[in-house]
């Protein structure tokens, strides 16, 4: 027996060695991928790799520094100039994106629509990466110790990047998007088709759950989509590749990320988001909610008209309207219509722009009283109108 | 070909003193941690297991083998986020045959180096895409081309790293 164990004793150890990983492996499996069974041996190997990773990383910057800053500075000139040029563009740009923008923060508003906002990021450098090919993962050099924490959302200015997947003391591991357990709510940019963008086991991105009888070009941008409650609404996470017909009626969509996945040197990590509608009392200037409607909606006559009892405003009833306040509108069929630009408008974005303004025309008083009444749900039966005298003079709501 | 069947006898056995056994798995995964994410290329090197079949063909102890391969191997599923085990159970493969290779060839020399190594990065892989895919249920795909073309890049550069791990070398 003894001879036995001795001539096969280096067998019977490869074999007990290989049972405890594969029963190892399993117990992961069963647990679920969560991966705070083996949190202790993955901190350790974190935590003897990244310091030297994190001590070249520096080093390099510095040297990298040194070099562009001091040493370097061939074509510096034309370069300022080019940019200065560039500025001077971005500048007129920014003025009629900023008009965009408040138009769109004041239908918001009007909407009472929940905007997310990225309120905090913190920069990190990447330090490390996962060294396989299939667990495509890196490492970034903050970590709790910063404010970061499982499943904040890590992009660069150019797009996604990915998920923070484990947080340690001073070092964080991020999902790529490109890896195959990774997903992203997503939607297209010009059809808004929702889809999920998800990795694959090669390291392309796709988007998946597109029904093949959709058109889908290639070029779209995809943003994401805000639902997976990772990423804010709006991110770019890529473009579309190629499109062709896959299996189980859904599209085969391949994307090319925004953000070059394979070569990352520095990313923001999204520690803080907000969920706040913007109040019309930000916008700066003091349009009134009655007014942009007027202009807006075509079906909201400008002259005086005899409603019938129990009816409401076009596009959706206003409460509480005073000079300044927030107002508050219940959505009415049509009113996310007339809020897209050329939609409700025919004239387009740009046209209607120019026609946002404060109204200083006097409006009968069966007007304001229209607009005076208290929010109605669609579908919902409409109060009936106060008694004569006691409506809202006309005047109250004029802009002083 | 330069491999040549040997008495146990004639066969060399060496050993490491402890910072050579340590440091070099460290070192060689700091270096699998730290290249890809400057280049997507260096993704194809697989030091972690070049250091294996290192040392377990100079120690030509196949539990000293199977022990380093296993060791190495979680070390480094441990910076993956997939369950710890999949590249442990590779490793220990490969550590206990190249350490039994070791004990009954001479594979000390260039040529011998270069086709255990790509030999062995095969079984790595096909160890590693069988438990990846039989017991973690991932979609690993093997891609027969690809693999070939990174066993040959490993293959030639343990050629080059295992001269100069030589210089650690002391005779048992």
């Amino acid at each position: 027996m003894e001879n036995l164990i001795a001539r096969y004793r280096n067998v019977s150890i490869l074999a007990v060695m290989l049972f405890v990983q594969v029963l190892g492996l399993a117990i992961q499996v069963k647990r679920g991928g969560s991966g705070e069974s083996t949190r202790l041996i993955r901190s350790w190997t974190v935590n003897a790799v990244t310091p030297l990773e994190k001590i070249i990383v520096w080093g390099q910057g510095g040297l990298g520094n040194l070099w562009n800053n001091y040493v370097y500075l061939r074509g510096v000139r034309q370069e300022n100039r080019d940019l200065k040029f560039k500025i001077e563009q971005l500048q007129l740009q920014q003025v009629r994106l900023t008009d965009d923008a408040q138009q769109a923060r004041r239908l918001q508003a009007l909407l009472s629509f929940k905007e997310q906002y990225i309120a905090k990021t913190v920069a990190a450098q990447v330090i490390g990466s996962s060294g396989s090919e299939q667990s495509r993962s890196i490492y970034v050099d903050k970590g709790t110790a910063n404010g970061v924490e499982k499943d904040m959302a890590v992009i660069t200015a150019e797009g996604v990047v990915g998920k923070v997947l484990r947080a340690f003391g001073s070092t964080s591991q991020v999902l790529l998007i490109n890896d195959q357990s990774s997903g992203v709510g997503a939607i297209l940019d010009k059809s808004r088709l929702q889809g999920v963008v998800k990795g694959t086991s090669t390291g392309d991105v796709i988007l998946e759950n597109v029904m093949t009888d959709e058109s889908v070009a290639a070029g779209e941008r995809v943003v994401t989509s805000g639902g997976d409650q990772i990423f804010p609404k709006g991110l770019t996470v890529g473009t579309v590749m190629k499109v062709s017909p896959g299996a189980d009626l859904f599209l085969n969509i391949r994307l090319t990320p925004s953000a070059n996945l394979s070569r990352l040197e520095e990313v923001l990590v999204i520690t803080k988001k907000e969920d706040r509608a913007p109040a019309v009392a930000e916008i700066g200037s003091r349009v009134r909610a009655v007014d942009i409607l007027t202009q807006r909606l075509p079906s909201v006559p400008d002259k005086p008209v005899v409603e019938p009892v129990g009816g409401t405003a076009a596009g959706g009833s206003v409460a509480g309207l005073k000079p300044g306040n927030t107002v508050s509108v219940a959505p009415a069929a049509g009113t996310a219509a007339a809020a897209k630009p050329g939609v409700g408008n025919p004239r387009g974005n740009s046209e209607t722009r120019a026609t946002v303004k404060p109204v200083t025309v006097e409006r009968p008083a069966s007007a304001a009283k229209k607009v005076s009444e208290p929010m109605v749900k669609p579908g919902a039966s409409a109060p009936a109108p106060p008694p004569p005298g006691k409506a809202k003079p006309a005047a109250e709501d004029q802009p002083h | 070909m330069p491999i040549t069947y040997t008495s146990q006898e004639q066969v060399e056995v060496y050993r490491f003193s402890p910072p050579v056994t340590v440091g070099v798995p460290l070192l060689a995964l700091f270096l699998q941690a730290f290249l890809p994410s400057r280049g997507h290329f260096f993704a194809f090197f697989d030091l972690p297991l070049l250091v294996v079949i290192f040392f377990a063909v100079a120690r030509r102890s196949p539990v000293a083998g199977l022990l380093t391969g296993s060791v190495i191997g979680l070390l480094q599923d441990s910076l993956t986020h997939q369950p710890i085990g999949i590249y442990g159970i590779a490793k220990t493969v490969v550590g206990y045959g190249a350490s039994s290779l070791g004990a009954k060839l001479d594979v000390d020399n260039v040529g011998a180096r270069f086709l255990v190594t790509l030999f062995f990065y095969l079984v790595h892989q096909v160890v590693y895409v069988t438990v990846a895919r039989g017991l973690v249920k991932l979609t690993v795909q093997l891609s027969w081309g690809h693999e070939l073309g990174a066993a040959l890049l490993n293959a030639a550069t343990a050629a080059v790293l295992f001269t100069l791990l030589d210089r650690f070398k002391q005779r048992a």
